[in-house]
């Protein structure tokens, strides 16, 4: 980039709060016409060349999700939604389906470069397959036919309902059932597009594969979609990533994401969440309504969660995980930054089925601003889940006056045999940690930066190395302006 | 190196110093002493830039520069390092990650170039060394759970590594243990040469056993109201301050 450029930019970036992310690519978009009926079903059915079981399911989860209302139960507010008032659809214009990068619009991989996401064959991160998912579609889908040769199927959710019916048909709202709740339900009847994940058995990914969610177009949602399905004794470590233009206007993401591991399969699901947040005074900024899920179908399978939560100006997301195989494991770890007028209600449901199975729950909220932060997690162990156990650590960090935490855990324990241990600890940056950084050297925003790197640790090191760096810039640069 | 003149400065409306006179050249350790409540902390905090105090009059030059309009981390890029009397806990914040990063934003701010993971740990191995202290030191988080002589120890590992122009020891002292006091003392004298002040305050004649200052400072009710040569601190311990200063 040109130094001129970048100057420009980062001034840019410093007067908006930091986000970097901001950019608009113009690119001559369709559209599918504003609103929410069944014929915007069907058109989005039909731009994706679906089998008619699809268009049904899509349908019956419009008319169910007709008769729901939107929750309100989280520690959220927020105007209501129109939903009429948004477009379903919104692709890029191409002539068709691009076979390889060369045919995908200069534009769009110029974006994906911008964002620090190189697709080109040549620049590609190194050990990380990434699909690049552009509003409603994917763009591109990097190291496929490496990861083919182990028989893994990595690529967009569209291009699996039709290379790999059988298994879409088998496994989707497996997991999230359409009328699961209100967002999932709206997903299932709009979902446009995402990543699908199949891992053969006994295989271990070679490497990272990673999913980056571009909202750019305006007036719209983004609705995806994945789905994972991790067969008996494979490996897998999954990474998403999501940025948006800064606009005035809230954009609406409802992402329905769904894991299933299989028998002595290991998932491991990482999230740097990073949408646009609003601007200083709450005007814009992305709803992040999303269910994700995973089931520990076999024995001794384990699914862990790791989420960065820096973006969004309302975040409403409880990954979860059922764990029904004997043995297996749920993990959940989180960091939640909310700063400005930022909201967010996160946390993790865990439902012990299976014997002997155990969750972990690491969950640290930190509030900065007028943030809102609330940490809300449920353990429910079932009677039959002899043994299970849980340990649930909440710790939140406040900066400033104007911000609030909140922790609110259930615990429904039918099982005599179960342990749960709940810890919960709230605490402040000191005057006397920060003066104590700046004796020593450090800027105000180096020492926030360090104290809440510091704070975040235990969740941090889960995340891939790649990632954890990544993340550790952003807790910094989203929580710029929050003191002095 | 550091001149002091007419410093006055208040705490929530309470005037603590009551007019400081006092100059530190390079190469000289001066003791500060006085009885609890004399403005011995505050005059630390001052000086470092700690928010809460105000300063109603007075000035302080530190290297020819106006060391009262500066931030505290720019005090602290120009050479002026303050061991605090209760060193602050930075739960998961390693020890070496938060010495690095200091010692380049010190770095940096003095136009040098930045040490790498790997330059860092060989210098701090050999800084640790000199000390007589474990590397354990550094692999812990700052300070949590140290026992009150480690949270001292690591104060004078930092200053060591940062090597400023001056040192503030605040009550460095307090709380240590014989060995302890000798390892503090030792890291002291081992910086102490031209390039090197440090402002020693204290309540004890001990530690200035084994810190023999250049001068000695009697502070009270926020004045200097005696200054003379190393014996003076003998004199105070076998007198009082009441009579020492009358």
């Amino acid at each position: 980039m040109p130094a001129v450029a970048e100057t420009i930019e980062t001034v840019q970036s410093v007067q908006e709060g930091g986000y970097k992310w901001g950019f608009e690519t113009d690119i001559e978009m369709e559209f599918a016409p504003k609103g929410l009926n069944e014929d915007i079903v069907r058109f989005i059915s039909k731009k994706k060349n679906e089998p008619e079981w699809l268009l049904e399911w899509r349908l019956k989860a419009f008319a169910l999700w007709r008769k729901m209302e939107e929750p309100r139960w989280a520690a959220v507010s927020f105007p209501p939604i129109d939903y009429q008032d948004a477009h379903y659809y919104a692709a890029p214009k191409q002539k068709a389906a691009p076979k390889s990068l060369d045919e995908v619009d200069p534009e769009l991989l110029r974006t994906y470069e911008k964002l620090g996401i190189p697709l080109r064959e040549q620049e590609r991160l190194q050990g990380i397959a990434v699909d690049a998912v552009f509003d409603s579609v994917s763009v591109a889908t990097t190291f496929k036919d490496r990861l083919e040769k182990e028989g893994i199927i990595f690529c967009s959710i569209s291009e699996a309902v039709q290379s790999h019916p059988e298994l879409v048909r088998e496994y989707l709202g497996s997991v999230v059932p359409q009328a699961d709740n209100f967002f999932a339900a709206l997903n299932s009847a709009v979902f446009t597009d995402g990543s699908f994940v199949y891992i053969p058995k006994g295989v271990r990914c070679p490497m990272e594969l990673s999913t980056y969610f571009r909202i750019n177009a305006k007036s719209t949602g983004q609705f995806e979609r994945t789905l994972i399905i991790a067969d008996a004794g494979s490996y897998v470590s999954y990474l998403e990533g999501c940025t948006a233009p800064m606009r005035d206007e809230n954009q609406l993401h409802a992402a329905v994401v769904e894991l299933i591991a299989l028998d002595d399969a290991t998932i491991k699901y990482s999230t740097v969440q990073n949408w646009y947040p609003g601007d200083a005074e709450g005007r814009g900024g992305i709803y992040n309504f999303v269910t994700k899920r995973g089931a520990c179908r076999g024995a001794r399978s384990k699914i862990s969660w790791t989420q960065v939560e820096t973006g969004s100006a309302i975040t409403w997301k409880y990954p979860s995980c059922i764990l029904q195989g004997d043995d297996s494991v749920g993990e959940f770890y989180s960091v939640a930054i909310t700063n400005n007028r930022q909201q967010a209600d996160t946390g993790t449901k865990m439902f012990h089925i299976g014997r002997n199975t155990r969750s972990t729950i690491v969950s640290k909220g930190i509030s900065a601003g007028r943030g809102q932060n609330t940490y809300r997690g449920l353990v429910k162990i079932s009677p039959k889940a002899t043994g299970a156990r849980n340990f649930t650590q909440c710790d939140s960090l406040l900066i400033g006056d104007q911000c609030g935490a909140h922790t609110v855990p259930y615990i429904e324990n039918r099982c005599l045999s179960a342990k749960v241990e709940h810890e919960a600890t709230t605490s402040r940056i000191a005057e006397d940690q920060l003066f104590y950084c700046r004796q020593r050297g450090l800027s105000e925003e180096e020492a926030v930066g360090l104290i809440v790197n510091g704070f975040c640790r235990e969740v941090l090191k889960e995340l891939p190395m790649e990632f954890a760096v990544e993340a550790q810039k952003l807790l910094a640069i989203s929580l710029e302006g929050s003191v002095g | 190196m550091l001149k002091i003149e007419g410093l006055t400065a208040e705490v929530e409306g309470k005037p603590i110093l009551k007019g400081i006179d006092l100059e530190v050249p390079a190469g000289e350790v001066h003791a500060i002493m006085g009885p609890n409540g004399s403005g011995k902390s505050t005059l630390s905090y001052v000086l470092s830039g700690r928010e809460g105090y105000e300063i109603t009059g007075g000035s302080v030059t530190f290297d020819g520069r106006d060391l009262l309009a500066m931030e505290p981390e720019e005090r602290a890029a120009a050479g002026l390092f303050l061991a605090f009397q209760y060193p602050v806990e930075l739960p998961g914040v390693g020890n070496a990650n938060f010495l690095r990063t200091a010692l380049n934003a010190i770095r940096r701010a003095r136009g040098e170039a930045e040490l790498d993971a790997m330059q860092f740990l060989k210098l701090a191995r050999a800084k640790l060394k000199a000390l007589h202290m474990s590397e354990d030191m550094i692999k812990r988080n700052v300070n949590v759970g140290f026992s009150g002589g480690e949270k001292k120890r690591n104060e004078v590992l930092q200053m060591a590594l940062l090597e400023p122009k001056l040192a503030i020891l605040d009550e460095t002292d307090s709380g240590l243990d014989i060995d302890a006091l000798k390892i503090v003392a030792d890291g002291v004298n081992a910086m102490r040469g031209p390039g090197f002040s440090a402002l020693v305050i204290t309540h004890y004649q001990r530690l200035l056993d084994h810190i023999v200052p250049d001068r000695v400072h009697v502070l009270m009710g926020g004045r200097i109201v005696k200054s003379g040569p190393a014996s003076l601190a003998l004199e105070l311990e076998a007198e009082g301050y009441a009579k020492v200063a009358a």
